[in-house]
């Protein structure tokens, strides 16, 4: 018995200390679910004493002056941005993959600079460029640097799923006389697709969810992070974590549905 | 999964390139994107720089004179050096303390996890599922004086600065390797991924001792997911300011602190700037020092 015990632990203490880091990463996700059902009281401490159950807050979850607004701001913005940005850089990453030519190196090193400069750099070169070019903050300049940062990682995602296909599928749909436009149509783009939809949502999420560049760009706008900011220097209302905890259910629900075929499959 | 295409991608090679028959077709595809990149990463740039060397004595309202400023420099680093460091240090412990959590987890998951992998990747990634400010306010409720964290330590005895954890540099530090973890993990699972279990195997059949195992087999084979996890987690870390703010207190507070106030509040533009570009050219400097001593130019 001590012997099995002791190949167990010996078998699974990784996954055992693996686990515990797991539970590091949710436990301020659980904090934002209990306080998004916390009655709330103006100029009560953002702390978890005195907690009174409700479901007020999720029976009004946009009950807050400007949180509306803000929510749907950001998703016009995160819109806008992942499709400028998908587009933008599917095409660079097919360039990157597929052909040979001359300031490869160079545009391979402007792609990977935003990504190795700190947000704050970024946002803040922006800004000095829209203040000396004399370009009013806003909506626009805020999906402009968004579709920037975004860039960069849409290429690096559909560059990696093209990396990873077979050449001897074109090759093949090619001897099969298929012409140039049906084998990027009916073999090439289908195979990409998976990466060009994760490089989609990782946009989407990247957009959504910035506030330091945001924050040198948007002027008098008010995205939904920069409305959690605001609210964190005068009070926070509950409202904010039932988006936060609506938001975290609804995107695992749907990762977890997409995964569970996979599992299903390896399960049998 | 979305993020890992930003980890993994570098190191594929790419497929046989094709001796275009259209010169024109490559460049054509980059230039839409290539130009929006000058446009609006190159250029901003450049103007950052422009902005460093302005006359201090100009102003936002009036306007600022182009002086060729070099003193701009010094005089803004010098002051602000305790947050230079700062930003340094504790980007530098944030680092080691991800890739000694990380580490674990991402082994646990590339080698231990069987069927179960794909549920425990969604789950490291799940934090991104909602938004990190809101995540970080979460913090201060657990760090908070009569939290729970903060009792169990009085009950243990466990010395506290002022017999709290809000607004210390370990709340900090605390806030910073949670919201950067994830940037960690997945690149080391990437690389332990692809890492055969049968050369830990053999390691073992010719002797090796768990130890050795780790660090003569297992540690050099998943050298790029290190370094690749390192730079991500330190870069971003380095230039933030949300935790320092929300964690911390002024005593906290890094480079990232200053240039946006500078910036924001302030409106001391040319000195934001020096201290922004000083910024970017030391986390320059840093990248390619150490990609090239840790011998993996292909991380990148």
């Amino acid at each position: 018995m001590v012997h099995r015990l002791r190949r167990f632990a010996a078998d699974h203490w990784v996954l055992a200390i693996g686990l515990i880091v797991l539970l590091y990463l949710f436990v301020p996700i659980g904090v934002v679910a209990v306080m998004s059902l916390r009655e709330a009281r103006t100029n009560a401490p953002y702390t978890l004493d005195n907690f009174t159950f409700t479901l007020d807050n999720w029976k009004h979850p946009f009950g807050v002056p400007g949180i509306q607004e803000a929510f749907l701001l950001s998703v016009t913005i995160a819109l806008v941005a992942t499709v400028v940005a998908t587009i933008l850089g599917t095409l660079m990453s097919f360039a990157l993959a597929r052909h040979s030519f001359r300031g490869r190196g160079a545009t391979n090193a402007l792609i990977f600079l935003p990504m190795a400069t700190p947000e704050i750099v970024m946002g803040s070169s922006l800004l000095a460029l829209f203040v000396a070019s004399g370009v009013p903050l806003g909506f626009w300049t805020v999906v402009i640097a968004h579709i920037m940062f975004c860039l960069s990682f849409v290429v690096v995602t559909v560059k990696a799923r093209l990396a990873g296909l077979d050449p001897r599928l074109r090759e093949a749909a090619m001897d099969l006389y298929a012409d140039e436009r049906q084998t990027f149509l009916r073999v090439t783009l289908p195979l990409v697709m998976p990466g060009i939809v994760a490089a989609a949502l990782l946009s989407f999420s990247l957009s959504f969810d910035d506030f330091i560049v945001t924050n040198f760009n948007s002027g008098t706008s008010v995205t939904f992070p920069m409305f959690v900011w605001g609210a964190s220097q005068r009070g926070i209302p509950a409202q904010i974590n039932v988006i936060g905890t609506a938001m975290f259910l609804i995107s695992f629900l749907i990762v977890l549905i997409g995964q569970l075929p996979r599992l299903r499959r390896k399960a049998r | 999964m979305s993020v890992l295409g930003r980890v993994g991608a570098g190191s594929a090679a790419p497929v046989e390139l094709e001796k275009p028959r259209k010169n024109w077709l490559p460049y054509l595809l980059l230039l839409p994107g290539g130009l929006w990149l000058v446009l609006f990463f190159a250029v901003p740039c450049v103007q950052l720089f422009a902005t460093s060397l302005y006359d201090p004595d100009g102003s936002l309202e009036e306007g600022y004179a182009m002086t060729w400023q070099f003193a701009n420099y010094p005089d803004a680093v010098s002051a602000y050096l305790p947050q230079f460091g700062r930003s340094i240090g504790y980007a530098a412990l944030t680092t080691l303390f991800s890739l000694i959590l990380g580490y674990p987890l991402a082994y646990a998951i590339a080698l231990k996890s069987g069927r179960w992998k794909s549920i425990l990747l969604v789950c490291v990634i799940a934090p991104f599922f909602t938004s990190f400010l809101i995540r970080t306010l979460a913090w201060k409720v657990i760090l908070s004086d009569n939290g729970t964290v903060v009792s169990v330590l009085n009950a243990l005895h466990v010395p506290l600065p002022d017999g709290r954890l809000l607004a210390t540099t370990p709340a900090v530090i605390a806030g910073l390797v949670y919201n950067f973890l994830p940037f960690m993990v997945l690149p080391l699972y990437a690389s332990l991924e692809k890492l055969d279990p049968r050369l830990i195997e053999a390691a073992g059949d010719l002797y090796a001792r768990p130890v050795a195992r780790f660090t003569r087999v297992v540690l050099p084979l998943s050298m790029p997911g290190v370094v690749a996890g390192t730079l991500l987690t330190f870069i971003p870390a380095a230039g933030d300011y949300i935790n320092a703010e929300l964690l911390g207190t002024s005593r906290q507070y890094m480079i990232g602190n200053v240039i946006q106030s500078k910036f924001l509040k302030v409106g001391d533009y040319p000195a934001a700037a020096a201290l922004s570009f000083t910024l970017m050219a030391a986390m320059l400097v840093l990248v390619f020092v150490y990609v090239k001593r840790a011998g993996t130019d292909e991380v990148i």
